[in-house]
């Protein structure tokens, strides 16, 4: 029996590996053959095609429009991963509301987008909406604070004035004096019994401290309005369309989901527990901070989590309407006679590595989540 | 010793009896002050919304829909072909009716053995559970010009039907070779698609090639991924390793990449004379992505079975292949069946990402109809594309309910 098993185990890994030689042996081949490079030393040749959005010139080597995909692809998850935790988490509540309206709204809305393709919502929100706002030269204008076209969107931002370095100080210093107040009520609760208020008092000292900072400083942060210049747009929080129509259809599609996961861990919370928490006479607002939610957390965060390496990878989409992310670059370089092989193996790794640090979290997670429970 | 059950003095909490419609809506639209609120904003939203969609829905001109449906549905199958995806609907309803008469043949039978009464599933039961199916027919009957498509829409309904009660009234020795007549079934849609002179996958689109690619996908996937299932729970650490090594490299990245991969990077990978075609590299990359997810799902299943049904097995000394054949994977693949419906639904969502590769399903189709001379720059896509989301909205919906039903009803999670 050991004997077998070790040939088995002898036998398949050969297996695999012949496998992986004969790949090897054939993509070089064919690649020498169509002339391709078979390193990566094709990096640093000019990028060749123009980066919409971007001041990178198509003379630019292609490592850097690469690492403006990249970017680009943060972008989207940066931005989308709290949004659609908002939405999916206000969704998911509103489907249990008292609110006849209210919860039946919720339910239409996760049952309509849970159940279409991501990429036709994008094409929905690209070409029946997005693309149906005025042109650039009759930019809709809300008084300076907000300007939507076709091509861009961009709101009133911040930027810092000269003192924000020192401003930055004062706020770090702020931090940790809010830090010692919440460790002082913390201990003090513990000492008398009085309730600690940690949280408004660390609050109300951090914000304390920053506004005088702010006052004292002259005010180190300003407002960006955005300007339309001609053919352009500056200052402001600035995106481009296509930007906006990706964020704005994955956030929706994703956050259909994540009410799903909301709704059905506020529902696996054992009914005693409410009731206990009604048996000792907890209001409604504390039942649910002190009780449903926090069980209902540790059972809904895990698939969450597994949500927002979804939508992570669904960023690829984008590709479908010409935002510069990483597969999209990858596809137009592919196009442009960069040789294929490197460029895939580059973007899977680049998707990888989002997914293995995703993955790291959720084991974080989870480790926590266990010594919590029993 | 005797304990006293507590007795209560308090009045037992008043249950307010239904006092009809005005009570109704004061105690679940306007319960207190924010509740009143956004009753009354969310209702102004919903009629506005509905206006709007009335208006719109009313006001609209769908001859870029009539125009194009044979697109839509079948993508560019010549029109003199047309009779052969009719048979191969017809194969379908008659293997759909016959699957689903066996099954609530073997649902009455079981019951009358176990000496229980049977509840037949009522004609009303069905609409509730199929109305969007029926919505969704409707709705693209009502863009044919011929009268041809209704009257054979109808005929594949009515064989449906009647396969459905052939399958309840056959004896039980036929019904034993239900699976048998399935895969016929399936292998004579195919032939009569392709076979004597027809079209082969790679000339199919529209919604034809949407559900090709997501039942051959899951189908030919289905296989591979047990096996990477069972791999990753083997007992061998280099079976192991390579098991989950592929599984989660595979989860890791994006569909679209796979596809990439798979139009750009495997004529690199494979012999220069070996050339698939498009359709069927998609359907390579598919089934390579695919086999991961399943063997996730498998790998649920498995982990479902108790350990005392293999210690059981093992007591009686039943080797371990016949303890995984006969009794691991038999209870594991019933408690997978939801799951693999939800894979299923997620699949027939994901064949629209082919649309990026250039291949014309559904949404492919109703994407570049807005090209067409007599319809560019008029800004249809709302039209387009909301046709799209309907078809792909009754499929997904009607799924995931029936897999709720089949998740209830197999108990699958109570145990």
């Amino acid at each position: 029996m050991r004997v077998l098993r070790a040939v088995i185990q002898v036998l398949a890994g050969a297996a695999v590996l012949v496998i992986l030689y004969v790949l090897w042996f054939n993509l070089t081949n064919n690649l020498r053959a169509a002339g391709l490079p078979t390193g990566f030393d094709f990096l640093t040749q000019p990028l060749g095609v123009d980066i919409p959005g971007s001041d990178i010139s198509p003379s630019a080597p292609i490592w850097r429009g690469l690492l403006n995909a990249v970017k680009n692809t943060l972008a989207l998850v940066v931005v989308g991963i709290p949004l659609l935790t908002l939405i999916g988490v206000l969704v998911g509540v509103a489907r249990l509301s008292t609110n006849w309206l209210v919860a039946k709204a919720a339910g239409l809305y996760v049952e309509i987008l849970r159940n279409i393709p991501p990429l036709l919502i994008i094409f929905f929100v690209f070409n029946a909406v997005v693309l149906r706002f005025p042109v650039l030269q009759e930019s809709l204008n809300i008084s300076d604070l907000v300007i939507v076209n076709n091509r861009y969107l961009a709101m009133v931002g911040l930027t810092a004035q000269p003192n924000f370095g020192p401003f930055l100080a004062i706020m770090t210093v702020a931090m940790i004096v809010a830090a010692g107040v919440w460790w002082w009520r913390t201990r003090r609760s513990e000492q008398t019994g009085e309730h600690h208020h940690r949280f408004l008092w660390a609050l109300g000292v951090f914000s304390a401290i920053s506004l005088i900072g702010f006052v004292a400083l002259g005010g180190p942060i300003g407002l960006s309005r955005p300007i339309l210049d001609g053919r352009a747009l500056e200052g402001g929080y600035t995106g481009l369309a296509a930007y906006w129509a990706v964020l704005a259809a994955l956030v929706l599609y994703t956050a259909s989901h994540v009410a799903e996961i909301v709704r059905g861990s506020i529902l696996a919370v054992p009914r005693g527990q409410s009731e206990a928490a009604n048996a000792i006479a907890l209001s409604s607002f504390q039942r649910l901070r002190y009780v449903v939610l926090p069980q209902a957390m540790r059972i809904a965060i895990p698939p969450i989590i597994s949500q927002y390496l979804n939508f992570t990878k669904n960023t690829s989409l984008a590709i479908a309407i010409g935002y510069a992310e990483m597969t999209r670059i990858t596809f137009q370089l592919i196009g442009n006679g960069q040789p294929a092989p490197q460029m895939i193996f580059l973007l899977m790794g680049g998707y990888l590595i989002f997914s293995l640090i995703i993955s790291l979290v959720v084991n974080v997670v989870n480790r926590r989540m266990q010594l919590v429970t029993r | 010793m005797t304990v006293e059950a507590p007795v209560f003095e308090e009045t037992p909490p008043q249950v307010e009896p239904a006092r009809g419609a005005m009570d109704w809506v004061r105690k679940n639209l306007f319960n207190n002050w924010y509740n009143s609120l956004l009753t009354v904003a969310l209702a102004a939203f919903v009629i506005w919304a509905v206006v709007a969609l009335l208006q719109g829905l009313l006001s609209a001109d769908y001859e870029i829909i009539r125009a194009n449906l044979r697109l839509f549905m079948v993508g560019g199958f010549p029109a003199d072909q047309l009779w052969r995806p009719w048979a191969a609907t017809y194969c379908w309803a008659v293997m759909f009716g016959f699957v689903g008469g066996s099954l609530a043949a073997a649902a009455r039978d079981r019951a009358t053995e176990a000496g229980l009464p049977y509840v037949r599933t009522t004609f009303r039961q069905i609409l509730t559970r199929y109305w969007p199916i029926l919505v969704l027919i409707v709705v693209i009957l009502s863009f044919t010009t011929t009268i041809t498509p209704t009257l054979l829409t109808v005929g594949a309904l009515a064989a449906g039907l009647g396969s459905y009660y052939l399958g309840r009234i056959l004896p039980r020795a036929v019904r034993r070779w239900t699976w048998l007549i399935v895969i016929l079934l399936i292998a004579a849609s195919y032939v009569a698609l392709a076979g004597f002179g027809g079209v082969g996958w790679q000339g199919w689109g529209g919604l034809q090639l949407n559900l090709f690619l997501a039942f051959a996908g899951l189908l030919v996937a289905f296989p591979f991924g047990l096996l990477l299932a069972m791999g990753r729970r083997s007992s061998l650490p280099v079976i192991r390793t390579i098991s989950v090594g592929y599984i989660e490299l595979v989860r890791g990245v994006p569909l679209i990449t796979v596809l990439i991969a798979g139009a750009f990077a495997v004529g690199f990978l494979v012999p220069r004379d070996v050339r698939p075609g498009v359709v069927t590299r998609m359907l390579i990359a598919i089934i390579a992505f695919e086999a991961a997810y399943i063997a996730e799902v498998v790998r649920g299943g498995l982990q479902a079975v108790p350990l005392g049904q293999v210690e059981a097995a093992q007591a009686v000394g039943l080797a371990p292949w016949k303890t995984m054949r006969l009794i691991v994977l038999p209870q594991a693949l019933r408690a997978t069946i939801p799951a693999m419906v939800g894979q299923f639904i997620s699949l027939f969502k994901d064949t629209t990402l082919v649309a990026v590769l250039g291949i014309t399903e559904l949404l492919d189709a109703t994407f570049i109809v807005n090209s067409q001379t007599a319809y560019l720059g008029k800004g249809l896509f709302v039209i387009t594309l909301s046709f799209a989301a309907l078809v792909f909205w009754v499929g997904c919906y009607t799924m995931s309910r029936e897999s709720r039903r089949l998740e209830r009803k197999l108990g699958v999670g109570e145990r």
